[in-house]
């Protein structure tokens, strides 16, 4: 995105004031303006924190608590083998134990999340990467091609989730029929059987991917100096070593920006899920049994949240190394 | 109990609630010496106007509902007219989507709720009672008491013995099948679980799925659990498993699972794929035999479907343990509770005295097809076959379980239906008691 | 003559992938044209006997749909402009005042945006049914239930994303620009309304488009945070149908392709900003 002030010419006011340079670092905001800057600041700042960062530090408190969301919070510790479990009471780091120890779907969770990287990282990211490359080939239709590749971003995952389900459905649907397996005696249960579904909505998720990361790898295809990829064909290299050697390197901060979108979008993934069966049998993801946990009758709030803080843990390796390397990093350069 | 992926009405609840709670509080003032009184259920001279000058009668309350399917919805309707006409209370209703009531029950009782609010009997009832979110109701129950037997006002206590539901219907548990295939293919009613078992056979050879059986939802199959341990273990025992007194290692606990895995060749395949609504069409169609679900399921299928409910009949789940024979089923059992957080507590008692009555439970049921009467000898003239029936089958019961996702904590419910569902992919008998392990250290760690 | 050779190949191999790429969205769009009775008899992959438009009618009838979407508009075009409006204030004093956090004020902000929604939902629940608000801003009373609250957490989950993007566009504005301006003794406020802003419109006009997609989209707030049925946006309101319309296939394909239409209107129209706002950020560095 360019824009031309850079190469306007001075205007005359600015050939005018040859000393604004020294004048400048005397004083250079007054306090007026030192007012409007912390107005302009404090809206953003304290909703960022009142919204954002004060309930994710808050979620690691109430992981400590048992709590149904009914009455207050207290330091007591629970009481055990009552009718009603005991509510409000201060339980330490028992639901981090209990959740890894004694609630089936955790580990299931854990594992699909990672399959979920998995097959984004290995699929999904480089399908994306290739459909970019081959369309900054130059080929005729690109337009096209970029349009129809992307168009699964634009369309919410709920929506994507609702689509799917007439190509997966076991008595109707575009696949069970074409294949054969649509009659009661030898169906497929793409979305039912626990041992396929998890694919079936990664195969959804992947035709979504696939067009972000394209979109996004387009643009820093773009910005790679042509005279680099010439001079290598000059010297012999054929495409994929030009790719390999030239572009792919000087795509760095693109590849950064690409494998974090890539690792978010997978830690994510709960739309998809969420609208298949609800985040159960199978297709179980670390953010539906938060969800399962809190929203609804369920109500283990702190034992929800116990789960919500793994996921935090979990979500901010990649953020810190984003972080790192867009700012400090950059910073240093 | 989840109707969930029924008809979810998407009318939204009016902003009269609101404006009914500010015309409460403008409106009624309540002197103490009506604190304990209700002169109620003779019509008052106000009909059902609010134009009421702050007297014993009259008075207005909001309603909150979660029957928001179409056809409960009217019925609610009628019933709240009726109300009003008999108590000269004037209510206004305010209709929520029913999965979202229930969702956001903590924090609508812990909110601003309304004067009275649709809610079930049983465990989920006693825990909101046992937390101060419901305000007890011993002085309706003085004056309805002589309408309902004692499991029924059992049913309506919470665990400290006060009084917190007025019930409106119920429905049971029961076995679902075709007049017609079983009279052409020569079965007969099975009285005991053999007798299924060689029925099951039978239907298996005749190119006919003997059970109907869908579980995408995971509650449908708990059906099914509460039914065998009903059978097998007895009421008390099943309450007990219910409310953590028994524990899921015990023996009984292993036999119910045993047993099931008998049934389980006969039930239909891909159940957790398929929703009920569809296995309901799999016994309209005629390609299963028969099918467990709750009356107000499957009968309310046949109508939505426009199939005849005439074919359609149903036998109580077999004896399987001859101690206790049928005595006991699910039936789940729906009604109203007065949240302690509600404004206008006196007017709200008015309409709950009337609503537990027969005569009030009848214009209920006059747009209701498929739930019956809670109160003894309620005449309901407006009565089908099914529900005709439905009334014979639960005379003479013992006992009534509530289902086990309103019996137990749902966390609790939640456990054991996901349990169920992968035994029902693998019923290897080695799984069973590492299974039970499971949902024991489970209870342990949701109750405490 | 190879090059030429492996270019058709690749047109072709493009040419598979996309009518593959576009097959679900065709399979629905299919499926919703066609009437209930002829799809239950023969299935979803059947030749057509007739069309017809009965599933549009009545999924925009029977559901409300009017009303959803009127939800989502009440609920995006605030928020969109809210998170512009104080994104770009961010974005302006980060980069133009210098100050000691300003670093620790992006790397809040970016980091922001990217926790998943589950980890801050508890006590976010918790927090809105605390808030009271008058009631023009709600009819609820509270922050929760109410479009002013769907409103304000969209904001706050976007706007790290913007702050991010904006300031990168806004470090590129040349610093001469706004030493000529402090001479002629413009204030703060003045610098950024009358100066940057202008000049940031390209990154505005993108973002706006990508946060209009990103928030008619949104699923998980829409459900959390809202409980009466008819204030939800479109989008959850689609999963609401699901249940009402769970035999009906093909009206539920219908209500899907209805509420799709404005993310496509927004994509085939203005594709290119919206894929300038998902790189502005990205290739500087």
């Amino acid at each position: 995105m360019t824009h031309d002030v850079a190469s306007r010419a001075p205007s005359r006011r600015e050939r005018q004031a040859p000393t604004g340079r020294r004048r400048r670092s005397a004083a250079r905001f007054s306090r007026r303006d030192i007012l409007v800057a912390v107005a302009m600041l404090a809206i953003p700042v304290l909703a960022d924190i009142a919204f954002i960062w004060g309930p994710a530090v808050v979620s690691i408190g109430l992981s400590l608590f048992n709590w149904s969301g009914i009455g207050g919070l207290h330091l007591r510790s629970c009481i055990a083998g009552g009718l009603f479990p005991d509510n409000g009471c201060f339980t330490g780091v028992q639901n981090y134990y209990q959740a890894a120890t004694n609630y089936p779907p955790f580990w299931p969770a854990v594992e699909h999340n990672l399959i979920w990287l998995a097959v984004f990282v290995f699929i999904a990211t480089p399908l994306g990467m290739f459909f970019a490359v081959l369309i900054d080939t130059g080929l005729r239709g690109n337009r096209v091609y970029q349009t129809v590749l992307f168009l699964p971003v634009m369309l919410s995952l709920a929506l994507i989730g609702i689509i799917w389900e007439f190509i997966y459905s076991p008595n109707y649907g575009l696949i069970n029929t074409v294949i054969g397996h649509n009659t009661n005696a030898n169906l497929i249960d793409w979305l039912g059987d626990p041992s396929l579904n998890l694919w079936a909505v990664l195969v959804e998720a992947s035709w979504r991917q696939a067009g972000y990361v394209m979109v996004l790898y387009l643009a820093g295809l773009k910005a790679v100096d042509p005279n680099l990829k010439e001079a290598a064909r000059i010297d012999g290299a054929n495409a994929w070593q030009v790719f390999w050697r030239v572009t792919f390197p000087s795509m760095m901060p693109m590849n950064i920006v690409v494998a974090v979108v890539t690792v978010i979008e997978s830690l994510r993934a709960f739309d998809l899920v969420y609208i298949t069966n609800k985040g159960t049998n199978g297709l179980e993801l670390l953010s539906a049994l938060v969800t399962n946990n809190i929203v609804g009758e369920t109500s283990r709030i702190g034992f929800g949240s116990a789960i919500g803080v793994v996921l935090l843990v979990i979500a901010l390796v990649p953020i810190s190394a984003f972080l790192y390397q867009m700012f400090v990093r950059r910073e240093a350069r | 109990m989840k109707r969930a992926s029924s008809s979810e009405d998407l009318q939204f609840s009016r902003r009269s609630a609101l404006k009914g709670l500010a015309a409460v509080a403008g409106l009624v003032t309540v002197p103490g010496a009506l604190a304990a009184c209700s002169s109620s259920s003779t019509s008052s001279a106000a009909g059902g106007g609010s134009s009421a000058s702050g007297g014993t009668s009259g008075g207005t309350i909001s309603f909150g509902s979660n029957y928001s399917d179409p056809a409960p919805k009217q019925a609610f309707a009628a019933l709240v007219a009726n109300a009003k006409k008999a108590t000269g209370v004037n209510i206004t209703v305010n209709t929520v989507d029913h999965n979202t009531f229930q969702n956001d029950i903590t924090s609508y009782l812990q909110g601003t709720p309304n004067d009275l609010a649709t809610w079930f009997a049983g465990y989920r009832m006693q825990y909101f009672a046992a937390q101060g979110l419901l305000a007890p109701i011993d002085d309706v129950w003085d004056k309805i008491g002589g309408n309902f037997s004692d499991a029924v006002k059992s049913l309506c206590k919470g665990a400290d013995g006060h009084y917190y539901f007025v019930p409106i219907y119920n429905y049971p548990w029961v076995i679902f099948y075709n007049k017609s295939t079983f009279t052409q293919k020569g079965y007969t009613v099975p009285a005991t679980w053999d007798d299924m078992m060689t029925l099951a056979k039978q239907m298996k050879s005749d190119g006919l799925i003997p059970f109907a059986f869908a579980d995408k939802d995971q509650w449908p199959a708990l059906g099914m659990f509460d039914i065998l341990d009903l059978r097998i273990n007895g009421f008390d025992y099943h309450i007990k498993l219910m409310h953590n007194q028994a524990s899921y290692t015990d023996p009984q606990v292993t036999d119910v699972f045993n047993q099931w895995a008998e049934l389980l060749p006969y039930m239909q395949s891909g159940a957790a794929g398929r929703i009920w609504e569809d296995a309901a069409k799999t016994l309209e169609s005629k390609q299963a035999g028969m099918m467990f679900q709750g009356t107000n399921q499957v009968a309310a299928q046949y109508v939505t479907d426009g199939k005849s409910l005439s074919d359609l009949d149903f036998f109580p789940w077999p004896t399987i343990n001859p101690t206790y024979g049928q005595d006991y089923i699910d039936a789940p059992m729906d009604g109203f509770v007065l949240p302690a957080k509600a404004k206008n507590k006196d007017a709200a008692k008015q309409v709950l005295e009337y609503i537990g009555t027969g005569a009030a439970e009848a214009s209920y049921l006059k747009y209701d097809q498929w739930d019956v009467a809670v109160a003894t000898g309620a005449q309901v003239p407006t009565y089908n076959s099914i529900q005709t029936a439905s009334v014979q089958a639960m005379a003479n019961l013992k006992g009534v379980a509530q289902f086990g996702d309103r019996d137990t904590a749902p966390p609790m419910a939640t456990a054991l239906e996901t349990s169920i569902l992968s035994f029902i992919a693998n019923p290897a008998a080695s799984g069973i008691k590492p299974m039970q392990a499971s949902l024991a250290s489970q209870a342990k760690s949701i109750f405490g | 003559m190879k090059r030429a050779s492996w270019r058709t190949a690749g047109s072709v191999f493009m040419i598979v992938v996309c009518v593959a790429w576009l097959a679900p969205v065709l399979f629905a769009l299919y499926v919703s044209f066609r009437p209930y009775a002829e799809t239950s008899q023969y299935g979803y992959v059947s030749l057509p006997h007739q069309f017809t438009f009965a599933n549009y009618v009545n999924a925009w009838t029977q559901s409300d749909m009017l009303r959803f979407f009127g939800n989502s508009v009440l609920i995006t075009i605030p928020a969109v402009i809210l998170t512009l409006l104080l994104a770009s204030m961010v974005a302006f004093v980060v980069t133009r005042v210098s100050m000691k956090v300003n670093l620790f004020l992006l790397l809040m902000f970016t980091a922001g945006n990217l926790l998943p929604q589950q980890v801050i939902i508890t006590p976010l629940y918790r927090l809105y049914l605390l808030i009271p608000l008058p009631s023009f801003l709600s009819s609820s009373g509270y922050l929760y239930d109410s479009y002013t609250g769907l409103i304000v957490i969209n904001v706050a989950f976007q706007a790290g994303f913007c702050v991010f993007v904006l300031s990168n566009y806004m470090r590129t504005i040349p610093g001469e620009m706004y030493e000529a301006a402090e001479v002629d003794g413009a204030g703060l406020w003045a610098r950024y309304w009358r100066m940057t802003m202008p000049l940031c419109r390209p990154a505005l006009a993108a973002l706006a488009t990508l946060l209009t997609t990103w928030i008619y989209n949104d699923f998980f707030w829409a459900i959390t945070l809202i409980s009466t049925g008819g204030k939800r946006p479109v989008t959850s309101a689609l999963a609401n149908l699901q249940g009402q319309f769970v035999s009906n296939q093909n009206l539920i394909a219908a209500a899907a392709m209805i509420v799709a239409v404005p993310t496509l209107v927004v994509y085939l129209l203005l594709q290119r900003q919206f894929v300038a706002g998902l790189t502005l950020g990205s290739t500087k560095g």
